[in-house]
């Protein structure tokens, strides 16, 4: 039962991602992508982290994908007639690309004998979190700092500047003030 | 373990190549290419799991944690420096980012 379940969500998840990266509009894209998020996020589930996947759902999906959809409102990029397509040009070597890879995957997997038997052992939220906060402590502290650091360059570049930017831009300038 | 793990690394790198095809794709749109980035990044985060319950080790699902925490840094950067190029040059074609300072 579990394993119809992984293979039908894996199907989900690359469906809506290509469905996302071949969209043209990008509100749709992130919608498609929430989509393959969700999806993913009960991928953990089975394979036994839900906390993980419970972070996926908040973060990921919750905030990430929402920072997206603000900027694409804000900055009003969702008018697809606007923005430039990718034409055949464009696809081709990236699909390229991509299948060589796709194949040295094939040829690499129906090459090589089983990996060996790992230890299967349930992992709860217990010894994740008791391993968390004290084996990978000065991680923690590390991820903190740069979180911190990354507020402090956002807050940096979204500084409005007054010198330089008005000529340049002058009534659009003075609208969006 | 109700998979192989091969099968969850066929997924994880079927979602990669995805997202690099996304990057390449959409190589002119620079809201496009953080979408590529973070199915890739995502890719990354499910062969953390995979490895976490292959193994029976909880180091996995810590780092997969590391991960959404570092792409979280990475988008709000990121999407402020859109909006500060949007502000210069009103537009996201990073055919048109071609000049330094000016």
């Amino acid at each position: 039962m579990e394993q119809v379940l992984f293979y039908i969500l894996a199907a989900v998840v690359v469906i809506a991602t290509i469905f996302s990266i071949s969209e043209k509009h990008a509100v749709h894209a992130i919608i498609y992508l929430v989509t393959s998020f969700f999806a993913l996020a009960t991928i953990f589930y089975l394979l036994g982290a839900p906390l993980v996947a419970a972070f996926e759902v908040i973060i990921y999906a919750g905030a990430i994908m929402v920072l997206f959809l603000f900027v694409i409102m804000m900055l009003d990029l969702g008018h697809p007639e606007n923005v430039p397509m990718p034409n055949s040009r464009d696809w081709w070597p990236a699909l390229l690309l991509g299948a060589v890879t796709l194949g040295s995957l094939v040829v690499l997997v129906a090459g090589r004998s089983p990996l060996p038997a790992g230890n299967p052992g349930g992992i709860t939220i217990r010894d994740f979190s008791v391993m968390l906060f004290s084996k990978y402590g000065v991680a923690v502290e590390i991820i903190s700092m740069q979180l911190l650091f990354a507020l402090v360059g956002a807050l940096y570049l979204g500084k409005r500047r007054r010198s330089g930017m008005r000529e340049r831009n002058g009534s659009c300038g003075e609208k969006t003030k | 373990m109700i998979v192989p793990l091969t099968h969850v690394l066929i997924l994880a790198v079927i979602l990669f190549i995805l997202g690099l095809i996304c990057v390449l794709v959409w190589r002119t749109n620079i809201i496009m290419m953080l979408i590529g980035i973070e199915i890739m990044l995502n890719a990354a985060i499910l062969v953390f799991i995979g490895g976490a319950n292959h193994w029976g080790a909880a180091d996995g699902q810590i780092f997969s944690l590391m991960i959404v925490a570092m792409t979280s840094a990475e988008v709000s950067l990121a999407l402020a420096l859109v909006v500060y190029l949007h502000r210069r040059k009103r537009t996201v074609n990073t055919d048109e980012f071609n000049s330094m300072k000016g």
